[in-house]
C-alpha cells in the first residue's frame, strides 16, 4: 500500500516540481499522468506496484469534484443571464461531438 | 482546519450514492445532487463558499493524485491502443477539436460572454482534468466542473440512444465517441452494452484528457 501511494504522490510531486521549473502550460496533474504512463509503458514502474492504490483514486474520484463544483454559487447571476447560450451550446456540442467522432471512426474501419 | 466541509460533502454524497444505487436514474447523479445541495445549504444558511471550500481543501487536493492515477487504467487497456491505433488517433483528434470548437462557437453565436466560452471549452474531458485546464485558460473552474458533469449526464442518459438512432454499429466507434464526448459518465453507461466499447471509451476519455489539456491553451489564443 505504501509503495503504491508513494508512486502516485511521487509522480504528482515530480510534476509539480517540473511544471514550476519549466513553466509549462499543461495543467498540474496531467503531466504527472503522462509521466506515470510513460514509466508504466517503459516498465520503469511495474503496474502491480501501484494498481490497487491508483484504482482506489479513480473509482472514488467523483466526490472530489464537489468542492470545486459548489463554487458555481459565486456565479449564479452569470449563469442566469446566459442560460440560453450555455444550454444550447451544451446540447449542440454534445450531438456534434458524439456523431462526428463516431462517424469518423466508423469510416476508418 | 475546520472539518465542516469534509463532513457535509461526505454525508451528502453518501446519501445520494445510496439513493442512486437503489434507483439508477441518470437525473439522480450523486455528484450533481451533492453540488446542488451544498449550493442550496450555503445559500440558505449564509455560510460563505470560501469557508466551505477552505474546510474541504483535503478533498480538492486529492484531485492531483487522482488524475495521476488515470495512467493505470490507460496502461491496462494498452492492447486496444495497439489494435485500433489508427481509429483511436483519428477519433481523439477529430472529437477533441469538435468538442471544443462547437461549444465555443455556439456560446459566442448566441451572445454568451467570453468567460462562459472559456469555461465551456474543456467540457468534454474528465472533470478532474477539465478543472485544471479551465484555470490555465482563464475560465471559471467551478462553472467548468458543472458543465462537464452535465455533459457526462447527457452522454449517460442519451448517448447510446443517439448513436442507435444514427445507426452507428461499430463497437470501437461507439466506445470512442462516448468516451471522447462524455468522459467517465458516458463510459459507465456504454460499458453495460459492450465490453470492447467500454474499454475503448475509457481510453478515449483518458487520451482526450491529455490531448485537450495540451492543445487547448494554444487553441485558446486563436479562439479568444
Amino acid at each position: 500500500m505504501y509503495r503504491g501511494l508513494a508512486i502516485v504522490f511521487g509522480f504528482y510531486f515530480l510534476e509539480e516540481l517540473l511544471s514550476k521549473v519549466l513553466g509549462l502550460m499543461i495543467p498540474g496533474s496531467v503531466l504527472g499522468m503522462i509521466l506515470l504512463t510513460i514509466a508504466l509503458f517503459s516498465e520503469v514502474i511495474r503496474v502491480e506496484w501501484c494498481e490497487k492504490e491508483a484504482e482506489f483514486f479513480v473509482r472514488h474520484m467523483s466526490i472530489l469534484f464537489v468542492p470545486p463544483g459548489a463554487g458555481v454559487i459565486l456565479y449564479l447571476d452569470l449563469i442566469k443571464s446566459e442560460l440560453l447560450p450555455i444550454a444550447a451550446a451544451l446540447f449542440i456540442s454534445f450531438f456534434a461531438t458524439l456523431l462526428i467522432t463516431a462517424k469518423t471512426v466508423e469510416v476508418l474501419r | 482546519m475546520n472539518p465542516f466541509g469534509i463532513f457535509i460533502t461526505l454525508a451528502l454524497y453518501y446519501v445520494f450514492t445510496e439513493i442512486y444505487s437503489r434507483k439508477r436514474v441518470f437525473i439522480l447523479n450523486p455528484v450533481l445532487l451533492t453540488i446542488l445541495s451544498i449550493v442550496l445549504i450555503l445559500y440558505l444558511s449564509g455560510i460563505s463558499y470560501d469557508y466551505y471550500n477552505e474546510s474541504s481543501r483535503i478533498l480538492t487536493f486529492l484531485l492531483g493524485p487522482a488524475v495521476v492515477s488515470l495512467a493505470v487504467p490507460l496502461y491496462r487497456q494498452r492492447e486496444y491502443i495497439y489494435r485500433y491505433s489508427r481509429q483511436i488517433f483519428a477519433g481523439i483528434v477529430v472529437g477533441g477539436l469538435v468538442a471544443i470548437i462547437s461549444a465555443v462557437l455556439a456560446v459566442s453565436a448566441l451572445g454568451g460572454s467570453e468567460a462562459v466560452a472559456r469555461s465551456i471549452a474543456p467540457k468534454s474531458i474528465t472533470t478532474a482534468i477539465a478543472i485544471g485546464v479551465s484555470e490555465k485558460i482563464s475560465g471559471i473552474p467551478s462553472l467548468t466542473a458543472v458543465l462537464v458533469i452535465l455533459t457526462g449526464i447527457m452522454g449517460n442518459a442519451a448517448g447510446v440512444e443517439v448513436m442507435n438512432a444514427a445507426k452507428i454499429r461499430d463497437r470501437v466507434a461507439r466506445g470512442l465517441a462516448m468516451g471522447v464526448t462524455a468522459h467517465g459518465l458516458g463510459t459507465a453507461r456504454i460499458i453495460l452494452d459492450d465490453e470492447v466499447s467500454g474499454a475503448v471509451s475509457g481510453l478515449g476519455m483518458a487520451l482526450n484528457g491529455i490531448f485537450t489539456s495540451i492543445l487547448l491553451p494554444f487553441l485558446a489564443v486563436i479562439l479568444f
